[in-house]
């Protein structure tokens, strides 16, 4: 089963993330913030990880180039969750080493999709 | 099993569909009244019971079943009969009453508990307004059972305090 | 795969509710032209949130609101926007806005746009936006409905697969658009001892046969836009000869080299059709849901976890010979058990017990609106916020503190003129002070004002005929008198307090949760009001009693004594009244079997007990048979099959099994016929002709 890390401080749309890809019969682990993921992410390997870029204490883009350095996580898709008013976010998320992006707001439906452009 | 099961819900569904209902019946002052068996929720005997102050005579006191305190109701001088002393025979039965805000889980005193009947809904008579009887605004229609006469009660009358 | 998206709306609504409480107060700490970016992050990022998800959950209202304020925010973060009390008075009002929004919502209702409307309008007015763009993102157009050909190269640079991205995804991605031809270039991979491992040396070259739009392939490479060389281009019908000509014109990549390496594959036509799921609709969640701290839950499943032992240990014992070794046993398993069920008991209140910030967070907000609205200066101080209470005590403590606050600020603290005239900081202070004293959480607010005006205080009582203006009434006693129905000093009805809803109902209410209210005031100095609740409003410590052949229990913590009475300190007052002389106290004797009307009690006055007992700051003594034990007994509702019964506040279950009833004191006090006003005034009489005879 591929697993996934998905972390976003909003906890219902952790939960609709989290519940879509559990459904779709993804094994995943949600963290609250950037750094709570770092630490996570460290400890067990992930075949994805879809990321929130505004969030307490660690944000998004500077997760993904903390993961970006580690050796486990040197070819594994980031995603991250953005709005369509942070399109300046993706330019930054791109350079610190962002597979992609999921614009919000998206249906459950939307992100499956844009997932299997990654992780099948 | 579970063929026999499905054959008597089946059973219980089509008694429904042709408005047969089922009653307990209880005597008080060698009256036959009935209730709705699916309110009934248990027969008990008589018990000890804890005073209210205040409260009208027919209350007779609060019981605890199973953690929900529940008022008990003295039936005959509810009705307006006279009160005999409570003796082995004497049970309560307990109902649950559907007020319009909220149900509430309440006891009857009565004399004792006669019988089950099944009884076709539209076979009850409404009561006649002529009759006399301080009772008759608690009792919902009457209803000939062999050679007997029985008192459907309107529980929501009768136990609205 | 269809997901029912109602099942997070509650955490959704909660989680907003906890954002627009943040971004409240952020905005009130936040002083303009000094504000740090962490406070204005925490703003942007509730506002962002909350947006996020009422896009994503489909409320579009507030999606759209929260679409300007979150722009105008990020506009403030970025620095580009100076941020002005003007600013945040409208930021203020647009969280009352959201929080009204989401309330309808919540309960399923249409929300009322128009203030949100109008806020947006202010905000785009600053924005000097003429037209909000749509938040939508563009769905996927499938207007071209002809069937087309592209030619698409794609030559990924090295680094590609560093960014995560999989090219045989996209491959797959753009099968399902329509027809694929692929060409696939490997003359670019390097000897191998010089290969590196990590890097991409792979071309594409594509034709696909779709009736999609040229978007929806360019959307396929979206990702890798700057991480690779991506044409596409149109190349007309059906595959043809021509597409090599095509190609040729479209060489500008030099990389793709159309060499003698090349080799065909046809993709098959992935065909990948999920499965419909079949859903069953969610119920929608529980309304009412609390929030419980991970230790909390911990600590329980311990003592479940002890509780099993113990259930264990006895258990065992059961199946055992009974000897006096294991009847020892048995006794101390029997201890451990109730020891267990006691921890577990508290344990589980605890659950229900928060924070009473959760209270005092809503007053900085309404501390600042209403000394705006009053032209005072108040400072507001916070005290023990992290004192716990239950949560239904706290949800019915929150309006009467409000209007408490209110009267503080209205009537109790001064104008800055009045206040620097006598001598005093400018800025008043309104303190709110939580804290726990035995079983009762003790709650004070505090104003370094006037004081109450117990001159104006006992006119107004006089002209209301509260009192008779022979009365001589101890100050504590005129203050008393605002908690008296009816009773309102304000000269004017102002906007704020004094709108006949007063002091009696704060006390009412908070009676009614088992509590007492009281003030205390220095002229000059400033009042405080002590509000004392119960932890929880389901477990009493309790002292039963025996009344006739009955019991009945007396809330502990109104019991002030309990006492053998000495006949030759009673004297009769009026027609049936006794009172009791104790010490400088004049007690009225309640014979609790007169007022529940029950038979064969002692009547003797010498041969009973009396439990002194204190509300509403008045003490009366309730004439008791027996004083049995002191438990705590957990309150169980006698209207939820009956009806509230006068003088009793609700029941329990003893140990025996039996039902026994709470006495409410106050409603005792009332059903005795003992009435405010007129028990102030008997026991004062009773005193005067006491001490004249």
């Amino acid at each position: 089963m591929k697993r996934i890390l998905a972390v976003d401080d909003s906890a219902s749309m952790r939960q609709m993330v989290g519940f879509t890809l559990k459904k779709a019969g993804f094994d995943v682990t949600e963290a609250k913030d950037g750094s709570e993921a770092l630490n996570i992410a460290k400890q067990q390997g992930f075949d994805a990880v879809i990321s929130d870029v505004n969030m307490p204490v660690m944000d998004g883009i500077t997760l993904i180039r903390e993961l970006r350095t580690l050796p486990n996580y040197k070819f594994t898709p980031l995603l991250m969750l953005t709005t369509e008013s942070g399109m300046d976010k993706k330019v930054e998320g791109k350079a610190a080493g962002a597979t992609g992006w999921i614009v919000k707001p998206f249906n459950p439906e939307q992100l499956l999709a844009v997932l299997k452009k990654v992780i099948r | 099993m579970s063929a026999l099961s499905s054959e008597l819900d089946n059973k219980l569904v089509l008694e429904n569909v042709q408005g047969v209902k089922q009653f307990l019946t209880f005597i008080m002052a060698d009256e036959e009244y009935g209730v709705d068996i699916l309110t009934v929720q248990e027969i008990r005997s008589w018990e000890d019971i804890t005073q209210i102050p205040n409260a009208p005579d027919y209350v007779k006191g609060v019981i605890n079943l199973r953690g929900t305190i529940v008022p008990i109701i003295d039936l005959r001088l509810r009705f307006g009969l006279a009160s005999i002393a409570y003796n082995a025979l004497t049970v309560v039965i307990v109902v649950k009453v559907e007020f319009a805000q909220q149900s509430k889980i309440m006891g009857m005193a009565v004399d004792a508990v006669s019988d089950v009947y099944s009884i076709m809904e539209q076979d009850a008579k409404v009561v006649p307004s002529f009759t006399e009887s301080d009772n008759s605004e608690f009792v919902a229609g009457l209803v000939n059972v062999g050679e007997k006469m029985v008192a459907l009660l309107d529980l929501k009358k009768a136990m609205d305090i | 795969m269809s997901i029912d998206l109602s099942q997070f709306f509650e955490v959704f609504f909660e989680e907003s509710f906890e954002g627009l409480d943040a971004m409240e107060a952020e905005l009130l700490n936040l002083v303009p032209g000094e504000e740090d970016s962490e406070t204005i992050n925490t703003i942007f990022r509730a506002a962002h949130s909350i947006k996020g998800g009422s896009g994503t959950f489909g409320f579009d209202s507030v999606a759209e609101f929260t679409h300007v304020l979150e722009t105008l925010l990020d506009e403030v973060r970025e620095g580009k926007r100076v941020l002005t009390t003007e600013l945040v008075n409208l930021l203020l009002k647009s969280v009352d806005c959201l929080r009204a929004m989401l309330s309808s919502l919540q309960a399923e209702q249409t929300p009322d746009l128009s203030e949100s409307t109008e806020l947006k309008k202010q905000f785009e007015k600053i924005l000097e936006l003429d037209d909000t763009p749509s938040t939508q993102a563009d769905p996927v157009t499938s207007s071209a409905a002809e069937v087309n050909t592209y030619q698409i190269d794609f030559k990924p640079h090295h680094h590609l697969f560093k960014t995560g991205n999989e090219p045989l995804y996209m491959i797959s991605e753009l099968a399902e658009l329509g027809d694929l031809e692929i060409i696939a270039f490997h003359n670019e991979i390097p000897d191998i001892t010089d290969i590196s491992v990590d890097d991409c040396f792979l071309s594409w070259r594509f034709f696909l046969n779709t009736d999609k739009s040229e978007k929806a392939i360019s959307e396929v490479f979206e990702w890798v836009e700057d991480d690779a060389d991506i044409t596409i281009t149109m190349c007309g019908g059906l595959f043809s000869d021509e597409s090599d000509d095509a190609a040729d014109e479209t060489a500008a990549e030099p990389a793709i080299a159309p060499a003698e390496t090349s080799t065909v594959v046809v993709a098959e036509h992935a065909k990948s059709k999920t499965n419909a799921v079949n859903k069953t609709p969610a119920p929608a969640a529980e309304s009412t849901s609390i929030r419980v701290g991970i230790d909390k839950v911990d600590s329980l499943i311990n003592m479940v976890g002890e509780l099993v032992i113990t259930q264990a240990m006895l258990s065992q014992l059961g199946e055992q010979e009974v000897t006096e070794a294991t009847l020892t046993s048995l006794q101390e398993g029997l201890a451990q058990l109730a020891h267990n069920t006691r921890d577990l008991q508290e344990n589980v209140m605890r659950i229900r017990m928060l924070p009473i910030s959760f209270v005092f967070s809503r007053f900085p907000r309404l501390v600042r609106d209403i000394s705006q609205k009053l032209n005072k200066q108040v400072e507001l101080k916070l005290i023990g916020e992290q004192t716990e209470l239950d949560k239904t005590v706290m949800e019915k403590i929150s309006d009467p503190m409000v209007h408490l606050v209110r009267n503080s600020l209205d009537h109790g603290l001064e104008t800055v003129d009045q206040r620097i005239a006598s001598g005093k900081d400018p800025i008043g202070t309104v303190t709110l002070n939580a804290f726990h004293q035995g079983g009762n959480i003790v709650i004070e607010i505090m104003d370094d004002g006037q004081g109450l005006n117990t001159q104006k205080i006992k006119q107004k009582a006089i002209s209301n005929g509260l009192i008779n203006e022979s009365d001589e009434l101890s100050d504590n006693e005129v203050n008393e008198l605002i908690f008296m129905p009816g009773f309102s000093t304000a000269d004017e009805v102002s906007d704020l307090s004094g709108r006949g809803v007063g002091m009696d109902v704060v006390r009412r209410n908070i009676q009614s949760l088992n509590g007492s209210v009281e003030v205390s005031s220095a002229p000059g100095i400033g009042s405080t009001f002590t509000i004392r609740l119960p932890l929880t409003l389901a477990i009493l410590d309790g002292q039963l009693v025996k009344v006739a052949q009955h019991t009945y229990i007396i809330p502990l913590i109104s019991i002030v004594e309990s006492l053998q009475i000495d006949i030759t300190k009673v004297s009769r007052v009026g027609k049936d009244l006794d009172v009791l002389r104790l010490r400088d106290d004049y007690i009225p004797i309640l014979r609790l079997y007169k007022i529940f009307n029950h038979q064969n009690a002692i009547e003797t006055l010498d041969k009973t007990l009396l439990v002194v007992v204190e509300s509403d700051n008045q003490k009366v003594g309730l004439l008791v048979d027996d004083l049995l034990s002191q438990q705590q007994v957990v309150i169980k509702s006698l209207e939820a099959n009956y009806q509230k019964v006068d003088g009793v506040s609700g029941a329990t279950i003893l140990g025996d099994g039996r039902v026994s009833l709470i006495v409410d004191i106050s409603g005792l006090i009332k059903l005795s016929g003992l009435r405010k006003p007129g028990s102030q005034e008997l026991i004062v009489e009773s005193q005067a002709s006491l001490e004249a005879s």
